[in-house]
């Protein structure tokens, strides 16, 4: 499955792009998520090793399964207010 | 109960209005501006911006939690994004209650949530010219974390919560 992985503020500074497509295989998780992050062109050393991480606009452990659709994000330290 | 997220200035005096309560007995008015300095650098404005659904989804479970907890459907948020210059408001929490001990504590309460869990950024721009994105972890900005691959897993696990559409503005 494609998984699209949105990106924000600093982390979408890093790597040039607010989004990436990222191939995972079934039953992949958020840290394959991540891990995944560490390996497209150009993105090694630039987020990171464990960012927090959202799915369906929600925080998300590293062991939860991501499914095809699911809305994935990278979420930078917060500094609202 | 409402929150936004809001490309204008914000009407603090229409937020008072809004929260006011015939039962209430104390409104407070909580507003974080711009300041001209951060960590000893000069600062001329700052660049506001949010993962919009998320944000509007995490206010509504602060303004929810807020409620609940200090007893007072009376709590309203509206955060500011994009460009402001110093003195202009970035966010504004209004609550009203029967009595201050709790309208103060919820609007504390607000303002602290929203600072640790809402996925709001923020980019200073400096005296010198230079624009930096702010981590207020204090591992320094993506050059720094970027080189030396910080651990941050610490992801909040608000509450089950209702599902709410991708919105500007959002009434509860």
């Amino acid at each position: 499955m494609t998984v699209t992985v949105l990106l924000f503020a600093s982390y979408a500074d890093a790597l040039g792009r607010s989004t990436v497509e990222l191939p995972l295989p079934d039953g992949a998780t958020v840290g394959d998520v991540v891990s995944g992050l560490g390996r497209i062109a150009g993105a090694a050393g630039r987020l990171p090793a464990a960012p927090m991480v959202a799915v369906n606009q929600s925080y998300a452990s590293y062991d939860q399964v991501v499914r095809a659709g699911d809305e994935v994000a990278v979420i930078p330290p917060v500094a609202g207010g | 109960m409402r929150v936004a997220l809001v490309r204008r200035p914000i009407d603090a005096a229409a937020l008072l209005a809004e929260v006011a309560g015939d039962e209430c007995g104390a409104t407070t008015l909580f507003v974080g501006t711009v300041r001209d300095v951060n960590d000893g650098r000069g600062v001329t404005g700052i660049d506001y911006t949010a993962y919009d659904a998320m944000a509007l989804r995490e206010m509504e479970a602060i303004a929810n939690e807020a409620s609940e907890r200090y007893g007072t459907p009376h709590v309203v948020i509206e955060h500011r994004l994009g460009t402001l210059a110093v003195r202009e408001a970035s966010v504004v929490v209004a609550v009203s209650h029967a009595r201050r001990a709790p309208a103060l504590d919820a609007s504390r309460y607000v303002i602290e949530e929203l600072k640790r869990r809402v996925p709001i950024w923020k980019r200073e721009h400096y005296l010198d010219g230079t624009r930096e994105w702010v981590d207020p972890t204090g591992r320094g900005t993506a050059e720094a974390a970027r080189t030396s691959g910080v651990a941050a897993l610490s992801a909040p696990t608000p509450d089950p919560r209702p599902a709410v559409g991708v919105s500007e503005e959002s009434r509860l």
